[in-house]
């Protein structure tokens, strides 16, 4: 008999698209005040069921009030949010389906990991006698049994944190809140953990929402991320398209490293033609937008479409300067040309090569360009 | 030589006024009582030499610790001094730690004037702090008059001179040394522990005792040492509020050495005094050292 | 997220009670035109006039006024000296004993403190006095003053020092130059503390002082022991007075110079 149980993760997981799916959560018109100074301002966002949402964004944007408010420490001013259809404005913090892993992990010192991740156990329904089972499985998940009745203090940080998600996760919360929870971890280790993860994610089921203020972070993770400002949602997409196809300069420079042009565009056939500067040549966009004729507007380019070359290349968007700076990363490198009116122009290149003379240098006449799909056009 | 200079002065200074006063008090509890000036013997005779040193030696003894165990006004002084301090010092604890939870769980714009309402009493003197508590307690003292205005009582109560007023008066002037400890511990106490336990189940009330209270320990138990270790040595506050009956250790000290003129037997006492308070200095100082690596 | 509850006003509102109304009482009753304590007969400052014609009280109070200031100077030297010893000069023979007499006479009973002293004047033959209650009163106030800079001492920077050493100060110079102008906050709160400790003292003074130096804590001692006074009340009130304006100027100025850091600092970053 074939196993009736669909995959885990179906082949295209988007619930946002599905005009019929119900949000897990949803945010009705949140604002949220500390004195007169507004956290968040007007808010309306659903997330689904198994999603990993990530909320991106600088510190003091909100982010932080908006998973205080989903854990019930804060209290929406206006507006209400909805677990499951049912408005949770009044359920305090320990009676709600919602757990949270905190930034400083906030294990207590004084009880053993082992206790540390039973504490809420013993505060649920859940009867004493199958306590013991769960919270071997939560060490099983995250690796730490062997680590059962050692103390916080007497574990690295990255095992802390991994106590702190079982900890979160032992009472199968129906949302997992995250608040910067890779923040005090390495480099290094902080990459291997976000694959860890994700796959603790997929394999328990839960929503995970995650705060963070770490775009690589967010793009690794999520499978929807909200860009957040002065209490704002300012873009909520999938990675791909966030970082594709921002809707914003802001957006467009808080993920990635990016190039702005500031012009006029006009359409020429089905492509814009934005004027920039004297003597520089129209750049060249595809975009879907409708902008008016000599509409003010920005270019935007990503320095990995920017390619760099010695001679003049015979294509679009065809600039000419001088190489002012190169920042070698080991695997790229990011050139930094500058053109003729000041304007600098961001191209990165992989090395593909062990040669160690590189093949561009300093105060080096360049050609750069990108194609007419590569630039993203932005009214703002 | 300078490096020299800078350690030499401070310790002779601790040297001379500190440790060799000391080490006379040990002398002295060894010898016996005389009718003379200074009233003991033996007294040092260096100019006999070596016999001088050796008879000085051989006359010294435990008399005046054996007399201590025979007399039974001194142990049941060591007794009570430790039985008022274990009280004063439970009592102080619980008057004290709601303070000290109010106070850190106040605004943080407020805490610096509260902390200055708490440590502002410790300037005053603490002599007309106690001296405060004599108008009060007396039978025909603020307090009873209070008690009978409103009912509660119809004979005045006698407070004043009986031990009651001893508790009153060291939880008064040693509340200062019990709260700034336990608020140190509770301000840095940080709050998102309490946030996890009330995500992970529970209440206000179960938060503290899982979480506030044990987190809380380090504190507690400096403060309770501060106000044991001097309480037990407690003289102003007996002898101004505890009137005759109360017996503790320090007025006794006291009145033997200037009422009795006993320096032996003043200097054995408080040898004795030195030998009981030697246990909670230790553990005092231990809790101390375990706070300061648990700090690193 | 508030953490102030009720229980938390109620507490904070009863512990103040508790710490202030007793010396409320005392300074109201100081204004008593009665000399009953406890029965309030109307309003009067005559206890303070009989206060300032009261030779005994002014001679005390001048006694215990230059103990202090003498007292609490010498200690603030040697309390800075023996907190430099102790946090900068690493091992040296004997530095167990040193510490441990540092915070000995911390938990020593007053009552020993002051028999041990009177002892070893007593065998030496100095003649009791201002004198022997400075040396005295030096003594365990130069330890409290020692604990304090030295926890000010252990916080800070220590590269600040190195770097003076580095552009080629003598030690000494550094100290003085450097260091001191850092701890000095710390070391003026010891020569404070070590001033009010040695206006508080009764037991220690009562040791070692002679016949001709009473110091006010002494004479208020045996005057309170025969009962309450509304003399006393009215000098009670005005050390109260005293103390509670000096604190309050201290922490006042201590908090304005914070502020003036912090708006510098502000500014500094805002450029």
């Amino acid at each position: 008999m074939p196993d009736p149980k669909p995959s885990a993760q179906p082949v295209e997981f988007a619930p946002w698209v599905d005009p019929k799916a119900a949000p897990l959560i949803s945010f009705r018109g949140v604002t949220k005040r500390f004195g007169d100074f507004t956290a968040i301002d007007n808010l309306y966002l659903d997330i689904f069921q198994r999603e990993f949402f990530a909320l991106l964004g600088p510190s003091g944007c909100g982010k932080t009030t908006l998973m205080r408010m989903l854990a019930g420490f804060e209290n929406a001013t206006e507006g209400t949010i909805l677990l499951e259809g049912q408005n949770i404005g009044a359920v305090p913090p320990n009676k709600r389906a919602v757990n949270m892993m905190f930034q400083s992990y906030a294990l207590f010192p004084h009880l053993t990991v082992w206790d540390n991740i039973a504490f809420g156990l013993k505060r649920s329904d859940m009867p004493k006698d199958q306590i013991p089972a769960r919270v071997e499985d939560m060490l099983r998940l995250v690796q730490m049994q062997k680590f059962a009745k050692r103390k916080p203090h007497q574990i690295s940080g990255g095992q802390r944190q991994r106590v702190a998600l079982a900890r979160s996760l032992a009472k199968a919360p129906k949302l997992l809140l995250l608040d910067e929870p890779l923040g005090a971890l390495d480099k290094k280790l902080r990459e291997e953990t976000q694959f860890e993860l994700m796959e603790i994610q997929e394999k328990t089921g839960t929503t995970f929402v995650i705060v963070t203020h770490d775009q690589e972070e967010a793009m690794t993770v999520a499978s929807r991320i909200a860009v957040m400002d002065h209490g704002k949602l300012i873009q909520v997409d999938t990675p791909p398209v966030i970082y594709e196809a921002p809707k914003s300069v802001y957006v467009a420079d808080f993920l990635g490293d990016v190039t702005v042009i500031e012009g006029r565009a006009n359409r020429v056939g089905d492509i814009y033609e934005v004027s920039w500067a004297e003597g520089q040549p129209p750049l060249r966009c595809a975009s879907p937008l409708t902008l008016a004729p000599d509409q003010s507007c920005f270019v935007a380019v990503r320095p990995e479409k920017v390619e760099i070359h010695a001679d003049r290349p015979e294509d679009e968007n065809v600039l000419q300067g001088k190489i002012v700076d190169i920042g070698y990363l080991g695997n790229l490198s990011t050139y930094h040309v500058q053109l003729a009116n000041g304007q600098i122009i961001k191209a990165q290149n992989f090395n593909t090569e062990r040669d160690t003379r590189r093949r561009f240098t300093w105060e080096e006449d360049v050609w750069v360009n990108w194609t007419v799909r590569c630039a993203i056009l932005l009214e703002r | 030589m300078r490096r020299l200079l800078l350690i030499a002065i401070p310790y002779a200074w601790l040297v001379a006024l500190f440790l060799v006063p000391f080490l006379i008090v040990v002398k002295i509890s060894l010898s016996d009582v005389q009718l003379s000036i200074p009233p003991y013997t033996p007294t040092l005779e260096f100019s006999a030499g070596w016999t001088g040193i050796r008879d000085f030696f051989s006359q010294l003894d435990f008399e005046n610790f054996v007399f201590l165990t025979e007399d039974s006004l001194y142990w049941k002084a060591y007794l009570s001094s430790l039985q008022i301090a274990l009280v004063s010092t439970a009592l102080t604890l619980m008057v004290g730690y709601p303070i000290a939870l109010a106070m850190a769980n106040a605004e943080q714009a407020w805490r610096p004037t509260l902390m200055m309402l708490v440590i502002l009493p410790f300037w005053t003197s603490f002599l007309i702090r106690v001296y405060a508590w004599m108008g009060i307690l007396s039978t025909e003292g603020f307090l009873n008059q209070f008690l009978l205005w409103t009912g509660v009582i119809s004979e005045p109560l006698t407070i004043l001179n009986t031990r009651v007023a001893v508790y009153i008066g060291i939880v008064y002037t040693y509340l200062p040394f019990m709260i700034l400890p336990i608020y140190a511990t509770l301000e840095k106490l940080d709050v998102s522990l309490l946030e996890a336990a009330e995500d992970l189940g529970c209440t206000r009330r179960q938060a503290f005792w899982l979480v506030t209270a044990p987190l809380s320990k380090p504190g507690v138990i400096a403060g309770c040492f501060l106000v044991f270790i001097p309480a037990i040595g407690e003289f102003v506050i007996p002898s101004l509020l505890g009137g005759s009956q109360t017996l503790m250790i320090g007025k006794v000290l006291w009145e033997e050495f200037f009422s009795n003129r006993d320096w032996p037997v003043a200097s054995a006492v408080a040898v004795v005094l030195l030998l009981i308070l030697v246990i909670p200095i230790i553990l005092f100082q231990r809790n101390e050292q375990r706070q300061r690596e648990a700090e690193q | 997220m508030k953490r102030f509850s009720f229980f938390s006003a109620v507490s904070l509102t009863l512990g103040f009670a508790f710490l202030y109304v007793p010396m409320l009482i005392l300074i109201i009753f100081s204004f008593n035109e009665s000399k009953l304590v406890t029965v309030w007969a109307g309003f009067s400052t005559k206890w303070y006039v009989s206060l300032l014609h009261n030779e005994a009280f002014l001679d005390a109070a001048w006694v215990t006024l230059r103990v202090a200031v003498f007292s609490s100077t010498i200690a603030t030297v040697l309390g800075t000296m023996a907190a430099y010893v102790l946090v900068r000069q690493g091992r040296f023979a004997g530095r167990t004993l040193f510490s441990g007499m540092i915070y000995a006479p911390l938990v020593m009973p007053e009552v020993i403190t002051g028999l041990s002293l009177l002892l070893l004047f007593i065998a030496v033959g100095v003649d009791r006095g201002i004198f022997t209650i400075v040396l005295a009163h030096t003594t365990f106030s130069m330890c409290y003053v020692s604990v304090v800079v030295s926890s000010r001492l252990a916080t800070f920077d220590r590269s600040v020092e190195e770097a003076a050493l580095d552009l080629g100060a003598e030690p000494f110079d550094a100290f003085r130059s450097v260091t001191l102008p850092i701890i000095a906050p710390a070391v003026i709160s010891g020569w404070l503390l070590a001033f009010t400790l040695s206006l508080d003292d009764l037991v220690i003074a009562s040791f070692t002082a002679g016949p001709s130096s009473t110091t006010l804590p002494i004479k208020i001692f045996s005057s309170v022991r025969l009962g309450v006074s509304p003399e006393i009340n009215a000098l009670s009130t005005l050390m109260i007075g005293i103390v509670t304006v000096g604190v309050i100027s201290v922490s006042i100025m201590t908090k304005r110079s914070a502020t003036r850091q912090a708006r510098d600092e502000r500014a500094a970053i805002q450029g």
